[in-house]
């Protein structure tokens, strides 16, 4: 992963701009880039497909045994069997496995007997919403605490940043969840303790369950950004360029957003990315916390009942999100970086 | 990604980063916050002032007083025993994840930094593989063969971390590996082991040792959210994890619960964070980014 | 090229009187008592090895000191206006509008997520108030004004995308978008090939004759000096050590400091049997001598005189030099030029 410590921002055109060769020979050089972190992505979705698979494989003892529990009858024991196909050779079950999945086909639940798909696909909305958040919050937060930090190194303010990152970074998300719970939940009645409501329900109602959960998970986050903003906004300043753009007459927001904002944003951007998989996994203990039936209570569920194809297909699904997140950063970071655009 | 980059063979001696550790204060009560862990994981029973597993049913969920210092859980239990209790899993659980993170990434790193050849290209795929799941889904997947438990649980905590390890590992040894006394070494025919443990692993201890520390405390809160969703540490064994689940399942009857479980791992972890970057400091790496 | 030998008359353009730069808490003096003018018109040297102070003190003329660095005593008069006590709001407007600043490296002072176009185009922005698309076509007009061929298409390139050459081009035509009075040059042409040097000076030089511009040169290169300049500060260890024009600092030198520069080209014409280069280090701040700042390296000195500080003086019109010997006539040095 190529991470460079200049460069950096958005080109907008100007209303009727001009279209010429140059822009051409960009663009499909971008399209290059596309496909070769496609096709790395998509390597890695198919050896994340071949560990998950392996996970049934290694269970140590009969699979289907163990899963089946200890009080199973041996009708139950050989349906598990034949579920997973257990009585083939290794490599015919996995390509067996790995076609269904092509097809959108992940198997059914051992438990429920419902579509894994099908159960991701409706237990994913919250789990998404609260991230998704939880995102917005890390970056509304972190990122102005960290501008404004970087801004002013050595003042009160930026100790202030320093010591809040600190101690966020250090914290559990799921404990400041609980804390949340009790200081604006229980000891004072403002926002609900528990639960999920959908948009639907009204925007309201929606924001105030959404917004204790997407604090807890992105609180954590947003620590790492404004450590990570500050730095380089820090890193910035330093350079020649601001100097240059401060001789021509600029300053304030102007500076800010056109000279330093710019150039921090790159380093920035993939530290979000790097931390869209820290987000989903602290998501499962969060949605715990706050009686969320999203995709973390279908995990630990799923691995309490020990529902295989139920934990690959979460698996499965979670490396997606956090493969397309990267490429969606790649593409970000091309966009906003002029150097690697054309590089 | 740059996890530590490495300016290894000037590194510092040991002695002088101790020193230069123990001068700072916030390093120094880091350390000694550390020691004082590992003293009550020891000497726990000792100390503790009341007898962790006694229940006191009509003294359910007592506040702070002269007896209880902080007050008592929902079978009426003296909180402050437990925590001092549960001190002992605090420090051995991550000892155990990192344990099994070197175990599988420090030979691995070491053999791929120096060899390169297939081990470095196997291992290498395999740890993008590992690390493009979010670590908390892939020690999921992972408890998930195992069986819950807290051994289990940190087993898989230390399969997770070793990707990353393997990768702080590699990296180190493969600048450490063009220096010329590693050549040297191998023309009087030192055998590969050899070089690796004696000539390479001093050389890339800073950055493991600096890596370790912060893992230690990732571990712990590893710990704490597997314990929490009742993956990890069973009852009656207590963690402040599942401590925290049990002040979790009564909050509603005492709010304050959640704090002191909270706070103490809170201060280990920071603890932790603060000795991992002092050290980096003090040898003078650079930060993570 | 340079323009009569006679001293102007009137208001200097910019006036720096006695500028003292100072680390504080550190270390004092990085610059001291620094005394200059720039004209109408003219080209003034600001000359030295590095570390002598001279880039600070053109950095000090716009506030564009490191953060740590103050200024502690003088003062810096532009067009009558003091710059170090002046609103920042008149200093901005100063920025980039009557005053336009080029720096060394133009890779690195460049900014390089912003096109070409609108690093330009920014100035005109800021200093008239002009539309985007107004000021993006002037700034086309000044990338072909600055010889920047196909400025169509490199309006919207990035400075990753130009040579070195073609940068500091840029740089320039963004200095002066704003027709500057004044132009700050530091080591223009430094970061550069030879070739694409004699270029960007033949460019400056063509705008200075046709915008009329005042320009304050800071470099440590002699040939630029005598190519392009009209008067010239010699500055060593944070001091001036002579002020003068480039005609009498080529023909008699009045500071050993300067005749040492002089005698360490190699010049063309005499045999180049030896290259001379001053002996020594420049101390650094801190670390100054209590008497003569170059004492320790001068091949001049004179215990008796040189150990003690020693006072900028003029010896004939309009040419000062901080050596007491010379200032006393006991000491006449010899001319890189001989008449």
């Amino acid at each position: 992963m190529w991470i460079e410590v200049v460069g950096g921002s958005r080109h907008v055109p100007a209303p009727g701009s001009f279209v010429s060769a140059h822009r051409w020979t960009e663009v499909t050089v971008s399209a290059r880039m596309v496909l070769r972190r496609l096709g790395g992505g998509l390597l890695v979705l198919w050896l994340v497909s071949i560990l998950t698979f392996l996970l049934v494989q290694l269970i140590p003892g009969d699979p289907a045994e163990v899963i089946a529990g200890e009080n199973a009858t041996v009708e139950e024991v050989a349906r598990i069997r034949t579920e997973l196909g257990l009585g083939q050779p290794v490599l015919e079950q996995y390509l067996n496995w790995f076609s269904g999945i092509l097809r959108g086909d992940l198997g059914d639940s051992l438990f429920t007997n419902r579509s894994v798909a099908t159960t991701i696909a409706e237990a994913a909305p919250p789990t998404v919403v609260i991230t998704t958040m939880a995102i917005l919050v890390a970056v509304v937060i972190g990122v102005t605490a960290g501008i404004a930090a970087g801004l002013t190194q050595g003042s009160w303010i930026d100790r202030a940043v320093s010591a809040a990152a600190t101690l966020g970074i250090a914290m559990p998300s799921f404990w400041l969840a609980m804390v949340l719970v009790s200081v604006f939940a229980l000891t004072n009645p403002w926002l609900p303790a528990t639960g999920y409501v959908d948009v639907r329900s009204g925007f309201g109602v929606w924001l105030s369950h959404v917004i204790l959960p997407s604090t807890a998970l992105g609180l954590a986050t947003a620590a790492e950004l404004a450590r990570h903003t500050r730095g380089c906004v820090a890193d910035v300043l330093t350079r020649p360029y601001v100097r240059t753009a401060r001789a021509r007459g600029a300053s304030g927001v102007w500076l800010i957003r056109r000279h330093i904002l710019r150039n921090a944003a790159i380093p920035v951007v993939t530290v979000l990315g790097l931390q869209t998989g820290r987000l989903l996994g602290g998501a499962i203990v969060v949605e715990a916390v706050f009686g969320i039936s999203g995709l973390g209570s279908l995990a630990i569920n799923s691995v309490l009942q020990r529902d295989y194809p139920m934990i690959q297909g979460y698996v499965l699904f979670s490396a997606v999100v956090v493969v397309a997140i990267n490429l969606i950063v790649d593409l970000a970071y091309g966009w906003i970086n002029p150097k690697v655009r054309t590089a | 990604m740059t996890t530590a980059t490495i300016s290894t063979t000037v590194s510092k001696r040991p002695r002088h980063v101790a020193r230069s550790l123990l001068r700072r204060p916030a390093s120094a009560a880091a350390i000694g916050f550390v020691a004082l862990l590992v003293f009550l994981a020891i000497a726990g029973p000792l100390v503790s002032p009341h007898d962790p597993e006694t229940q006191d049913l009509g003294n359910r969920f007592a506040g702070l007083s002269s007896t209880h210092l902080l007050g008592t859980d929902e079978f009426g239990r003296d909180v402050a025993s437990r925590i001092i209790q549960a001190t002992r899993i605090a420090i051995v659980a991550p000892l155990i994840a990192v344990g099994v993170g070197l175990l599988i990434g420090l030979p691995l790193g070491l053999w791929a930094g120096l060899r390169r050849g297939a081990v470095d290209a196997i291992a290498g795929r395999l740890a993008d593989t590992i690390l493009s799941l979010p670590a908390l889904v892939g020690a999921l997947a992972i408890v998930a063969v195992l069986g819950p438990g807290l051994v289990n649980a940190m087993l898989a905590v230390g399969i997770i971390f070793s990707p990353g390890l393997f990768r702080v590992v590699r990296g180190a040894t493969l600048s450490v590996a063009e220096e010329t006394f590693v050549d040297s070494a191998e023309a009087i025919g030192s055998s590969t082991r050899r070089t690796l443990w004696v000539h390479i692993l001093p050389n890339i201890a800073a950055p493991l040792l600096v890596q370790v520390t912060i893992l230690m405390g990732v571990a712990l809160l590893a710990e704490a959210s597997l314990s929490f969703i009742g993956l990890g540490v069973q009852p009656p064994d207590a963690s402040w994890g599942s401590m925290l689940k049990s002040a979790y399942n009564n909050q509603f009857e005492s709010p304050f619960s959640v704090v002191p479980s909270g706070i103490a791992m809170v201060l280990t972890v920071l603890a932790f964070n603060t000795i991992g970057d002092s050290i980096r400091d003090a040898v003078g790496l650079r930060r993570r980014t | 090229m340079t323009t009569g030998q006679g001293q102007p008359v009137g208001e200097p353009l910019l006036a720096v009187e006695g500028l003292t730069i100072d680390l504080p808490g550190r270390q004092p003096g990085l610059v001291q008592d620094v005394t200059f003018e720039v004209r109408k018109g003219r080209a003034v040297a600001l000359i030295g090895e590095s570390g002598c102070g001279k880039t600070l003190t053109s950095m000090a003329v716009l506030g564009l000191l490191p953060p740590a660095v103050r200024v502690s005593a003088g003062a810096i008069r532009f067009d009558g206006v003091d710059l170090l006590r002046c609103s920042a709001r008149q200093l901005r407007q100063i920025r980039g509008g009557p005053v336009g600043m080029v720096f060394q490296e133009p890779m690195s002072s460049l900014n390089p997520t912003m096109t070409v176009g609108d690093q330009i185009a920014e100035v005109r922005r800021l200093h008239l108030k002009e539309r985007r698309s107004v000021a993006l076509r002037q700034a086309r007009e000044l990338l072909t004004r600055v010889g920047i061929p196909n400025a169509d298409r490199r309006l919207r390139s990035y400075p990753h995308e130009l040579s070195g050459g073609m940068q500091q081009r840029v740089m320039i035509a963004a200095a002066i978008a704003c027709e500057p009075k004044l132009l700050i040059a530091d080591e223009p042409t430094t970061a550069l090939d030879v070739t694409i040097q004699a270029e960007i000076l033949e460019l400056l030089r063509d705008l200075r004759d046709s915008l009329e511009l005042a320009v304050l040169l800071v470099t440590h290169d002699l040939g630029v000096v005598a190519d392009f300049c009209d008067d010239v500060v010699v500055m060593y260890a944070g001091h001036i050590a002579e002020r003068t024009s480039v005609d009498e600092l080529f023909y008699r030198p009045r500071h050993p400091y300067s005749s040492a520069l002089l005698a360490s080209v190699p010049q063309s014409g005499r045999a180049r049997t030896k290259l001379n280069v001053i002996a020594g280090r420049v101390p650094s701040a801190g670390q100054f001598p209590g008497g003569c700042r170059f004492e320790p390296r001068c091949e001049h000195s004179v215990e008796s005189v040189c150990r003690l500080p020693q006072a900028d003086t003029a010896v004939d019109d309009g040419h000062r030099t901080r050596c007491g010997r010379v200032a006393s006539g006991d000491l006449i040095l010899e001319g890189a030029v001989r008449g």
